[in-house]
């Protein structure tokens, strides 16, 4: 049914559709109203033979569902940000113990400074972590692909997050198709655990592993997450049988086919970048972009075979590796190592700062012409950047860095000119 | 379902300086769950505790008791720690019930996750058991604890204290008494060994949150462990259960001396057996002749620095904690000629 609905309304009407049977939840901004919503729906009787766990932490929010997913219960939360930091050691733990958990990440920067804005340095946390990463575009996508999350999730007994940006996707309001409860239960079978907490047939979960098999249970663990990359995009092709649209797949792409220089992103930023893409190619530029649906597992061949005859890669992402620089284009350049094209890095939209149909258009031009630094900060001020060197250059009890560019270009700046 | 006596029958047996025996002088309804054929053997022969492990014996008692109580319906969430480790090497495992470890701090949450999860499924026949050592309980798995109260999910939590992190190489918790030697807390300088005035009650701040039961038991009266453990598994919602058990490698002590020295620790007062429904006080066991504390800690080496002369304040210092144990439980009669 079409309806018009925030982003995290829709991710929670799409959860119920699961049929979810433990929920717990611990508020984080801007994860909240996901869970606020799905609180509601089982108070209200909506979803049925469902316990809601209002825990004490994002820790004790993942370690419930890790109890309730080995007992057998399809389990789900959600969390953001420093959220994800929390229960940081439960994110491992589920995955190295198989539990097909699903999580939304609301993503959102890590502080410190402080900040609830949008960006990937939450996930991006995680991505070592052993758990399936599979990032949205849309709240269409959003729903569409907590669906097939569980379905994924359960038939590889692996932990799955579906990644969002958070406020971007989670707060705004836009049509979502959200499905009726009999395709969702003609796509997502019951779950049937692969090894489960029963009195009938007590198993022992969890136990101690030496030297002696560790490095065969984290290869088999890889080969799993391995495996994925098959079942992504046949059970796309699935659900798009059912519910008759392309959701999901390992990457998609955006006219990316023959182009010289193709962009590659995840999340919804695509969104900004697509009118960008189709004026340039109006003027005659020839530019695609593809976003990886799937970062984790990483989807080598299929970006390989997709950009192979590009001539230049431009790699747009919310995080950073600090010291590094992309880590998607980390990957990517892992992926196409052995292929003579250029890949840059951009690195914008940290913290939330607006990406604009305008400064992307400036950025991809200057990819265009191959002079980009590395990495390339999207959109950053260097004035500010070197006043502040500068300072600390000075004296030694300089003062808070945020604190110092905020004096330069915050309130009290503003203030200061009036 | 068995039938579970309300109380449980007393039997004085003082001659033998043990309560463990005297099965048979009990009617027998009111025998010990481990001295029936029927026991479960929840937590069985193989597993890899040191020689003399009060934790050993306790969660032996403790799992068989509550398998009885709840018709073998039980599952097991367990923190990090010695219970874990010497039970659980891979392929081996010495426990014959679902059994799940996850993390060192979070038994409480998983166990709440589970029973959600039976809840869910309409299988509230089956119960939850979460347990571990004092760290895992008192320190590292606080947060998920308190929640695990707060919430009133239908677990019991079962700490098995030994007053330091064992499984690590005897450091300091929160649990350590005041002036006991452990790797962080060394009988060196002025003060040796743990501070005084450190340190928590977690069984106090259980009751705090008024949860429906909060008990303390000790390995030397198994026979009242056994009983606490088939009280809670009687009631619904959160539940904790402290239990005393010497640790022999961290004590410094001998094996044979874990039941004697669990008795000590009650019988000097440094360890009140108490019990507490919806946050009120409802019953100590009280201690027919008090010891002096010296003779509790004259048999564990992290307490040999406070025998000498040069340290009698923190002999006296832990005197005074034991005695005000007894003032604040009445753990003596009046008649009993303490007051």
């Amino acid at each position: 049914m079409l309806k018009q609905v925030e982003g995290s309304h829709a991710v929670a009407e799409a959860v119920a559709l699961c049929r979810p049977e433990v929920i717990s939840a611990y508020p984080i901004t801007p994860q909240t109203h996901i869970v606020e919503d799905l609180g509601l729906m089982v108070k209200a009787g909506a979803i049925e033979n469902c316990e809601f766990l209002l825990v004490e932490s994002e820790f004790g929010a993942l370690s419930a569902c890790i109890g309730s997913s080995a007992t057998g219960a399809r389990s789900y939360t959600a969390t953001s940000s420093q959220g994800m930091l929390f229960m940081m050691e439960a994110v491992y733990n589920a995955s190295g113990m198989g539990l097909p958990i699903v999580m939304t990440v609301g993503n959102r920067a890590i502080g410190a400074p402080i900040n609830i804005w949008n960006d990937w340095g939450d996930s991006m946390s995680a991505r070592d972590a052993g758990w399936v990463q599979l990032f949205v575009e849309s709240n269409q996508q959003a729903v569409d692909v907590h669906i097939q999350a569980f379905r994924l999730a359960e038939q590889l007994s692996l932990p799955v997050m579906v990644c969002m940006d958070g406020f971007i996707l989670t707060h705004s309001f836009s049509q979502v198709d959200i499905p009726d409860q009999k395709q969702v239960d003609e796509f997502l079978p019951p779950f049937e655990p692969r090894q489960v907490l029963d009195p009938s047939s007590p198993v022992s979960m969890g136990a101690m592993v030496g030297p002696e098999a560790f490095t065969e249970v984290r290869y088999l663990a890889h080969h799993k997450q391995m495996e994925a990359l098959e079942f992504i995009p046949e059970q796309a092709a699935e659900f798009e049988k059912i519910f008759d649209r392309d959701s999901g797949g390992l990457v998609k792409s955006f006219g990316c086919e023959g182009a010289e220089t193709v962009v590659v992103t995840m999340g919804s930023v695509i969104g900004t970048m697509k009118p960008v893409l189709s004026e340039m190619r109006d003027d005659g530029i020839s530019i695609g972009a593809l976003t990886v649906r799937s970062f984790r597992p990483f989807p080598k061949e299929t970006l390989r075979a997709l950009l192979k005859d590009a001539k230049r890669v431009i790699v747009f992402e919310k995080c950073l590796a600090v010291g590094m620089g992309g880590i998607l284009a980390m990957n990517l350049r892992m992926a196409l190592k052995d292929f003579p094209i250029h890949v840059h890095s951009a690195i914008g939209g940290l913290g939330g700062r607006p990406i604009t149909r305008a400064n992307l258009r400036r950025m991809f031009e200057k990819g265009i012409k191959d002079n980009m630094e590395e990495p390339h900060f999207h959109d950053i001020h260097m004035d500010i950047v070197e006043r502040e060197l500068e300072r600390e250059q000075a004296q030694r009890r300089s003062g808070s860095i945020a604190e110092n560019i905020l004096q330069d270009v915050g309130i009290v700046a503003a203030a200061k000119t009036i | 379902m068995p039938q579970i006596p309300e109380t449980h029958q007393k039997v004085r047996f003082y001659q033998t300086g043990t309560l463990t025996v005297g099965n048979r002088l009990l009617d027998a309804d009111h025998r010990s769950v481990q001295g029936t054929m029927d026991r479960s053997n929840s937590l069985d022969s193989g597993h890899r505790a040191c020689q003399g492990c009060g934790e050993a014996l306790g969660a032996r008692f403790a799992i068989d008791a509550a398998m009885r109580a709840t018709n073998n319906q039980l599952i097991a969430a367990n923190a990090t720690g010695c219970l874990e480790v010497f039970t659980t090497p891979y392929p081996e495992t010495a426990w014959s019930i679902p059994w799940v470890h996850s993390l060192f701090g979070n038994a409480a949450a998983v166990g709440a996750g589970i029973a959600a999860a039976l809840k869910a499924k309409g299988r509230e026949d089956v119960r939850v058991i979460a347990q571990g050592g004092d760290g895992g309980t008192t320190d590292i798995g606080f947060g998920c604890l308190s929640g695990m109260f707060d919430r009133n999910d239908d677990v019991l939590y079962i700490c098995y204290n030994n007053e330091a992190y064992m499984n690590t190489g005897v450091q300091r918790s929160s649990a350590t008494p005041g002036a006991a030697r452990t790797a962080t807390t060394m009988p060196v300088g002025k003060d040796p060994g743990n501070a005084f005035n450190t340190g928590k009650s977690v069984p106090l701040i259980a009751m705090a949150h008024l949860i429906p039961y909060v008990a303390t038991a000790s390995v030397h009266d198994l026979h009242d462990l056994e009983h606490k453990v088939t009280k809670a598994m009687g009631i619904r919602g959160a539940r904790y259960i402290e239990l005393f058990v010497p640790c022999p490698l961290g004590w410094g002590s001998k094996p044979s001396d874990t039941v004697k020295i669990a008795r000590l620790a009650v019988e000097c007062g440094l360890y009140p057996m108490i019990e507490a429904q919806d946050g009120e006080l409802t019953g100590v066991t009280k201690i027919r002749r008090q010891v002096p504390v010296g003779d509790y800690l004259k048999l564990q080496r992290r307490f040999a620095h406070v025998l000498k002369p040069a340290n009698a304040h923190q002999l006296e210092q832990l005197q005074a904690i034991a005695d005000r144990n007894i003032k604040k439980f009445s753990l003596i009669d009046e008649q009993g000629g303490q007051e």
